[in-house]
């Protein structure tokens, strides 16, 4: 144990600082705070890049849950370990470790031993504006901050021969589009569809493309068309051009929707192959959410509409492994962490290429 | 002058030819609405003539379904009068063209939701005729093959299709009980071996009517272990009647509880408003929520996507019917294992088909009724 960590507070708490907005309509100003103490199977990591997810945004935003205030958002973590609990096994001091979306779920449910963490059934701890039930329901704060601690068992390995600055995204945007693309078995020949060309679009393009897939993307601007078409997509469609979306009707055995706004889900569903699947893992502030009716499912008929949140640990580890090993990183915009409130705007308006990522060494 | 001459003659030939497949139509009679006020009245009309491909079907029973009533309320879109609804026929084949090769007059048959399609797209060819895009129902559609004719259904003394689109119906079968198999029981069928039910899954079977009915016996007869849910009492006994585990009256708050996360596939038969939200929460992990019934346009349910990913992974999908070659399966497969429709058998009247609408509409039938069209008069 280093001399640092025996001289916090008594109850051995973190000191943290951070980015946080304190209202919904408030600006990011700086923010001190502290995190639980380093236990016995936690690891305390200094972190060096947060990516910025549009789930931040929509949280920091208020337009899901009322969340409590002020609040570091922070999902897509890659930093240094600077120290470890006694029993920790999985990391040293000094390794590269990356956190996603959760800091620990209850462990022993269904889900839990499945490795499905993420739907663990009494809900798992979020890495922001999430009580902890494993420390007094104390709030959880973000990756928009100096440091973070938790349990070694929801901590990432980074590999060495990592690209740091772009490994952020992966925790998040990586694994959430990873996931589906395995899970619905994507194989070399598949003609898949992503809607959505950004922070999600972007690496599910990648990781279908590196499968042998044939990629159709869609978004609606022509902007990204030529993007599209440099990582491996075979066609691009911009939706807004009546002439692009002819004879696609039944086409496609598996669409990942990655849109984070409102859209036409009816449309999509007709352009699935009996049988084949639609993918939801854009998330749309609520009073933007497209809805189905039920009887265009029927008249769909067989095609199967379904949402998947992130992916397990083990998935997620895999995902890295797998992301380094193929040179699979999304494409970054580094910023300083007095930029976050430029850095939403141009993510709502759809004008970033295709992920912000906060250096924290710039947090003063 | 020799061209023209041969045009002409082509005009002439063209005519008679039109003028004897017209002396060939089969004169049918049955029971129609005239217009969106539900009042079924006698109807005298004709069918095309026998092809060389073609079946005439003496109907002997038709089973009245839900997606009827829908119609004939015009609940769905503007429709087409005269409409003599019923896609659910069971009969006696009368006459074969002389191409056929399935059936023999006397031969059992059966008619379900289409009678044709075009044969050569996707869906076709891997029989899932019904997802065609030219399919042909058996009423309320528009015949490609005969000039788009307006097609009539089952509520009637006879039908003319293709041998494709008939079902062989075995000679021990219970043919009273059998009309409602060839949409109700394809229906549930379908899905249900689509999805992969097996011995001691925990399923559910949401709406108990004609549809649900038969759902909760394919899914026993798998060795499911089923859970019912109806917003009545009615209808306890008689879904653990027909072996369901545990049936849950939706309209009883402490019926619901403990019943989230629990159930690997639920089929949704219900016609009318629900919260299809509720169901997908029973799902477990990867379960599946299969769409069957269709509501009223204006009453159908909807569900928000990002309810779907904060559920994260519980599919939700629609199923219609099932093609022609699974259909002869499941035909096959429920008179084998003794599996059949409970029906109420009614008069060819126009009044007691307005009242067995009535009673559909109020939930009230157990479980199927079929027109016996021997009564017809």
């Amino acid at each position: 144990m280093s001399a640092t960590a025996q001289n916090h507070t008594e109850a051995g708490r973190i000191p943290a600082k951070g980015m946080a907005k304190f209202s919904k309509d408030g600006n990011f100003q700086s923010y001190e705070f502290t995190r639980h103490a380093v236990g016995d199977n936690d690891v305390l990591i200094d972190i060096l890049y947060a990516g910025i997810c549009h789930s931040d945004i929509h949280t920091e935003r208020d337009d899901w849950w009322s969340v409590k205030y002020p609040l570091v958002a922070g999902h897509e973590i890659a930093g240094r370990v600077v120290q470890v609990g006694k029993k920790v096994t999985k990391f040293k001091v000094g390794d590269y470790a990356g956190v996603g979306c959760m800091v620990n779920s209850c462990g022993v449910c269904e889900y839990c031993k499945r490795g499905e963490e993420q739907y663990c059934l009494k809900g798992n701890v979020g890495t922001y504006a999430s009580p902890d039930y494993f420390h007094n329901n104390e709030i959880t704060q973000g990756g928009y901050s100096s440091n973070i601690v938790l349990s070694e068992n929801f901590a990432i390995k980074i590999p060495k021969n990592a690209d740091l600055k772009k490994v952020a995204p992966l925790l998040c945007a990586g694994i959430t589009t990873y996931s589906p693309i395995h899970f619905t078995h994507v194989k070399k020949g598949d003609v898949i569809a992503v809607a959505g060309f950004g922070g999600l679009g972007h690496m599910a393009v990648q990781y279908a493309v590196a499968l042998g897939a044939k990629v159709t993307v869609f978004d609606i601007t022509d902007d990204k068309r030529q993007d599209a078409l440099a990582m491996g997509a075979v066609k691009y469609v911009n939706v807004k051009n009546p002439d692009e979306m002819q004879g696609l009707d039944n086409t496609y055995r598996v669409i990942l929707s990655t849109i984070p706004a409102k859209y036409d889900l009816s449309m999509y569903l007709k352009m699935l192959k009996v049988d084949g699947d639609m993918v939801v893992i854009g998330l749309p502030a609520f009073a933007n959410s497209p809805s189905i009716d039920v009887t265009n499912l029927v008249m769909a008929g067989r095609r199967k509409i379904y949402g998947t949140q992130i992916g397990g640990i083990r998935e997620t580890q895999e995902m890295l492994d797998y992301s380094v090993a193929h040179n699979i990183y999304p494409k970054v915009e580094m910023i300083s962490a007095d930029k976050i409130d430029e850095a939403y705007k141009n993510v709502l308006a759809g004008e970033v290429r295709y992920r912000y990522v906060i250096d924290m060494s710039t947090l003063k | 002058m020799k061209r023209i001459f041969s045009i002409t003659l082509l005009l002439v030939f063209a005519f008679f030819a039109t003028a004897i497949a017209q002396e060939k139509r089969i004169p049918a009679k049955g029971f129609a609405v005239f217009s969106g006020d539900g009042q079924f009245k006698p109807f005298e009309f004709t069918r095309h003539a026998v092809g060389d491909n073609d079946i005439e079907i003496k109907i002997l029973y038709a089973g009245i379904c839900h997606s009827d009533v829908h119609h004939v309320r015009q609940d769905w879109a503007k429709e087409q009068f005269p409409m003599v609804p019923g896609h659910e026929i069971a009969g006696r084949v009368v006459k074969v063209g002389k191409n056929v090769t399935k059936f023999k007059v006397g031969d059992l048959a059966g008619v379900g939701c289409m009678i044709n399609s075009c044969g050569e797209c996707e869906a076709c060819k891997e029989n899932r005729e019904q997802y065609c895009s030219q399919v042909v129902y058996t009423y309320h559609g528009h015949d490609q093959f005969h000039d788009h004719e307006f097609t009539q259904g089952g509520y009637s003394n006879n039908i003319v299709l293709t041998e494709n689109f008939a079902i062989k119906i075995p000679a021990n079968a219970k043919i009273e009980k059998v009309a409602p198999l060839l949409c109700a029981g394809i229906t549930t069928y379908s899905p249900i071996q689509a999805a992969g039910v097996k011995k001691g899954d925990k399923v559910g079977v949401a709406g108990f009517g004609g549809l649900g009915h038969m759902a909760v016996q394919y899914l026993v007869a798998l060795g499911a272990d089923v859970t019912v849910f109806d917003i009545t009492e009615d209808k306890r006994a008689d879904a653990k009647r027909l072996g369901a585990a545990r049936y849950v009256n939706v309209n009883n708050p402490e019926d619901l509880k403990g019943l989230n996360n629990t159930m690997s596939f639920i089929i949704s038969t219900i016609p009318a408003k629900y919260d299809a939200g509720m169901y997908l929460k029973m799902l477990a992990l990867d379960g599946q929520l299969c769409i069957v019934g269709l509501p009223a346009t204006v009453n159908t349910p909807s569900i928000r996507i990002d309810q779907l990913v904060w559920l994260g992974s519980r599919k939700v999908y629609g199923s219609q019917i099932g093609g022609i070659k699974e259909t002869q399966e499941m035909l096959d497969y429920s008179v084998a294992n003794n599996i059949y429709p409970e029906v109420e058998v009614i008069k060819a009247d126009g009044a007691d088909i307005a009242a067995a609408y009535q009673n559909v509409l109020a939930g009230k039938v157990k479980f199927r009724y079929v027109i016996d069209m021997s009564t017809l008069k």
